[in-house]
């Protein structure tokens, strides 16, 4: 991708405020899924309130950089490759709010269990913490790949999706197994597959986002498309 | 240098001119390098690039205007519908009817706004004055003048606006039945409105003619035009699809250029 070097220096500065804007709203969002692990892991109530409130600032962000956005599209008709950086990225600043709210998910299901007493036993279902690292991890890259526009980096995201949600139907069968033999778990169980399914779903959205990252280099659209697709797209170039 | 091209949707297009290592030269100064290019029939080509870059010069070699300076002399191959119009033995005024260009400013004769149009039809044919008048409204309609103009056919041609004198020129282009019209910055001297009628009437005219058009105006080349054509230094640098040069252009030159980080 292109970068720098306008003939306008005030274009070269808005997008590279965009993209500095964005990797910001990235940090904070990765910053809120952790503690929203860390709240479901220990079964802190005040860590995932920090998480709920921490989203608060991504919303604003997230309205901040739409404004960017449709700045530079008014103002300087942006063609090829930055045209594909502010599409692109216009697309990604959406899945990276959606990973707040599902971050506010898991800290909302800390809240329920609390209230049900379901204790810390509950909380210590060991692949739901194992999903958690995955997609935290997930999640990491995604923000250094569009840091660094890097094409491989993203693409290993993508297929990394797949074990994602391998591991998620596998929580869901365990906690399934939980439920037939104490229906007295049923309430709680339910709370962790929402967590689950919230961890499971910021794996989707960093996928995504490494979608974009592909376009925006590449010019290819990626979406839509299965792994080994994608794998044939990118050897093409 | 080779030119990229990636164009998937030429394939399908006939194709009206056939430029194969075109060179040109103003006396010892060598404009254009080796152009080699295909021009789709009934679609609009733009040609961009910088000041100098040779796309006003090509456009001009398309119709051999360039023949009215001794000095100037082009090599290679121009094909119209197979033949070579740098060698056909053919008039020169036919090849230009035949292949139209609408220049920078406005250029109405100082005459009336019919005798505009009439002057070109009558060197190549002989009508009546019923099918005159019927060409002359015909040829204002195509351009989107009638309207405008229908009242006063007997005023001046230069009372008109600039939008309007260029819209008459475009009018007297199609009068003499070109095949081609070749449009240099047709643009650059109106304002927005003019300028967008005159971009409507160019969607419009592809649907009968061939059109390629010089624009300094990036943006006028992304709304306009089919095909993109990057020029630099007498080069041609990249063809292809409008769409994709302005997406995802093939060349780093080119997307220097249309993103504005030309130095």
């Amino acid at each position: 991708m292109v970068s720098g070097d306008h003939s306008m220096r005030k274009y070269d500065e808005e997008l590279e405020a965009i993209r500095s804007r964005v990797l910001h709203m990235g940090g904070l969002v990765e910053s809120q899924v952790r503690t929203a692990l860390a709240a479901f892991e220990k079964g802190d109530l005040e860590l995932a309130q920090q998480a709920i409130d921490a989203d608060r600032r991504v919303n604003e962000l997230e309205l901040e950089l739409d404004q960017m956005v449709i700045h530079v599209i008014a103002r300087r008709q942006p063609t090829a490759g930055d045209l594909r950086m502010i599409i692109g990225t216009a697309k990604a600043i959406v899945d990276i709010e959606r990973i707040g709210d599902e971050a506010t998910k898991i800290a909302r299901a800390v809240k329920w269990l609390h209230e049900k007493g379901a204790g810390t036993r509950m909380h210590r279902v060991p692949d739901v913490q194992h999903l958690g690292e995955i997609a935290v991890s997930m999640l990491r890259r995604t923000l250094d790949a569009f840091a660094r526009m890097d094409v491989a980096a993203a693409a290993s995201i993508i297929k990394d999706d797949r074990g994602v949600d391998d591991r998620f139907r596998a929580i869901l069968r365990q906690l399934i197994t939980f439920m037939m033999e104490d229906p007295r778990t049923i309430s709680s169980s339910l709370d962790i597959v929402w967590a689950a399914k919230a961890i499971e779903r910021i794996g989707d959205h960093a996928k995504n986002i490494a979608e974009f990252i592909i376009f925006i280099s590449q010019g290819v659209d990626m979406r839509h498309m299965t792994p080994d697709e994608v794998e044939r797209a990118l050897a093409r170039g | 240098m080779e030119t990229a091209s990636h164009t998937t949707s030429l394939a399908k297009e006939r194709i009206k001119m056939d430029v194969q290592n075109l060179n040109f030269y103003y006396g010892k100064f060598q404009a254009l390098k080796s152009i080699t290019l295909r021009i789709p029939e009934k679609k609009v080509t733009a040609f961009i690039g910088p000041s100098g870059c040779g796309k006003s010069t090509l456009l001009r070699v398309f119709n051999r205007m360039f023949e009215l300076y001794p000095e100037q002399r082009a090599e290679g191959e121009v094909k119209v519908d197979g033949e070579n119009i740098l060698t056909s033995k053919e008039d020169v005024a036919l090849v230009r009817a035949k292949i139209g260009m609408i220049f920078q400013k406005p250029t109405p004769f100082p005459m009336s706004i019919y005798d505009n149009i009439a002057f070109g039809v009558r060197l190549f044919e002989s009508l009546s004055r019923s099918a005159m008048d019927d060409r002359v409204e015909w040829a204002l309609k195509k351009a989107a003048l009638w309207n405008e103009a229908k009242d006063k056919l007997g005023q001046s041609g230069t009372s008109l606006s600039g939008g309007q004198q260029q819209r008459l020129c475009i009018a007297r282009g199609i009068a003499v039945k070109p095949e081609i019209i070749l449009f240099d910055e047709p643009c650059s001297a109106l304002d927005p409105i003019s300028t967008a009628k005159i971009e409507e009437l160019i969607d419009e005219l592809k649907h009968d003619y061939t059109v390629a058009i010089v624009t300094h105006n990036m943006q006028q080349a992304a709304r306009v035009s089919d095909y993109t054509a990057y020029m630099y230094l007498g080069e041609m640098i990249e063809f292809g699809d409008t769409d994709q040069i302005f997406v995802k252009p093939a060349r780093k030159e080119t997307e220097d250029y249309i993103t504005g980080r030309f130095g």
